[in-house]
């Protein structure tokens, strides 16, 4: 079975480690917040100038100057800090971020990320994502194996504008967890229940097989 | 005005000087920490061929999307724009021009204006399109493009409490680009919720120094909330 949405995020939240500043894109990576594992600290940064960024309030604690990327309503934690934009992109493009979990469109074997426009589709903006993809060290893209129609998302060459160059290093997908070095898609563990050969056939990019994946446990 | 004081009582006052086909840097991110008074002034002054930058341009009928319902605006510098349908049709139908620019860079553009400092090299956008045609060096074995900075004939700001000298503070993440888009107007204008006396700020805790502000005007605010979300 292919993971779910919250399988996806309880996997992402086991890469979390004590004291990592964290910032997680709209979409699934959002939900990774809800799964950190007991006894370990994470402080979150939202790029409109958050660090430490709590859960949605209660209606009476909603407040109009207090929101989060997404442009929704949030709350501080206690320790958190808040600061202007240029302060806010300092600390992603600058490597202090420990860990970013975004999603993309496609990824390719070579680390190159397209995640913010479709041709001939409205184009909306790219927002922070290419400062995100340029200035983290540690990223993990989150993504559906293939699309709608099928066709694979993790590609030899991504065909759409790109976000970032050779900057993924750690793909989620529903179907496998995947490292990408040395120009390749590097398999590590599958889905309950997914086969290697149905990874395979849904990988177009160069895919090494280790002798043993094992299987996701929830 | 005397000595220090920028403190104006009509928004007339504070967007005097505004005319046709300048650049007007605005504050906020989406609907949070937005000048409403001065957008509106804008409206009714009819002032048009605009470029204006910001992170967004607000939604249909609030915020800078109201500057779109009489095509004030010519150009849009802004990271993000998918909140609103006369902004899409006008930029399918070639009414509306748009430079989208990655939110850090923007916010770095302005930091870089108001500082004095025209162009910067940044990692971010290399091997895109935003590259596309700009200066490229490498440091350390990495690549990096050159991005030049944003100054504005106007910057309108929002800030919670100013004191008559223009020193402002911020609310919580209303902060955004505000502080950046103080300090790249050649005038500065800058609304807010309260005026105080000088002093009663702490100086230690000044987000924007008066230095960088022309006029401030008390207004009201509506503070509309794009998605309200609770537990």
């Amino acid at each position: 079975m292919a993971l779910t949405r919250e399988q996806m995020a309880k996997r992402v939240a086991r890469e979390l480690q004590d004291g990592y500043y964290v910032n997680l894109g709209i979409g699934i990576p959002t939900l990774v917040a809800n799964y950190v594992p007991d006894g370990i600290a994470v402080m979150l940064q939202s790029e409109n100038g958050l660090l430490g960024m709590g859960p949605f309030p209660s209606a009476q604690e909603m407040d109009a100057d207090l929101i989060n990327a997404g442009k929704e309503t949030v709350t501080c934690i206690s320790g958190a800090a808040i600061f202007d934009s240029a302060q806010s992109f300092a600390m992603i493009r600058g490597g202090h971020v420990d860990l970013t979990v975004l999603g993309a469109f496609e990824v390719d074997q070579h680390g190159n990320i397209a995640s913010w426009m479709i041709p001939k589709k409205l184009i909306k903006g790219m927002g922070g994502a290419m400062d995100l993809v340029a200035g983290a060290k540690n990223i993990i893209c989150t993504m559906t194996h293939a699309n709608k129609t099928g066709e694979s998302k993790l590609l030899s060459e991504c065909t759409l504008p790109l976000t970032g160059v050779g900057c993924i290093n750690k793909v989620l997908t529903d179907l496998a967890w995947l490292e990408i070095k040395e120009g390749a898609f590097h398999l590590l563990e599958r889905a309950p229940g997914v086969s290697v050969d149905e990874i395979i056939t849904r990988t177009a990019g160069k895919l090494v097989v280790p002798d043993d994946v094992p299987e996701m446990t929830f | 005005m005397a000595g220090f004081d920028k403190v104006v009582s009509s928004y007339d006052e504070a967007m005097q000087g505004l005319s046709d086909g300048m650049t007007v840097i605005a504050g906020g991110f989406g609907l949070c920490g937005i000048p409403e008074g001065l957008i509106a002034q804008i409206k009714r002054m009819g002032t048009r061929d605009l470029t204006v930058v910001s992170n967004n341009c607000g939604v249909d009928g609030f915020g800078l999307g109201v500057l779109l319902q009489d095509q004030q605006i010519k150009k849009m510098i802004a990271s993000y724009v998918g909140e609103n349908a006369l902004f899409e049709q006008q930029l399918l139908s070639g009414a509306l021009e748009v430079e989208l620019t990655p939110q850090g860079t923007l916010a770095e553009k302005m930091r870089a204006g108001g500082a004095g400092i025209p162009a910067f090299y940044t990692a971010t956008g290399v091997g895109t399109v935003v590259a596309q045609g700009k200066t490229h060096k490498t440091f350390s074995g990495r690549e990096y493009v050159l991005e030049e900075s944003i100054q504005g004939d106007f910057a309108i700001v929002k800030a919670w409490k100013a004191d008559r000298f223009g020193n402002c503070v911020y609310r919580h993440t209303a902060m955004n680009f505000n502080p950046l888009a103080a300090t790249a107007g050649k005038v500065t204008v800058v609304e807010v919720e309260e005026i105080v006396e000088p002093g009663e700020l702490a100086p230690s805790l000044i987000h924007t120094p008066g230095i960088y502000v022309d006029r401030v005007i008390v207004g009201q605010f509506e503070k509309r909330i794009e998605k309200r979300m609770v537990r």
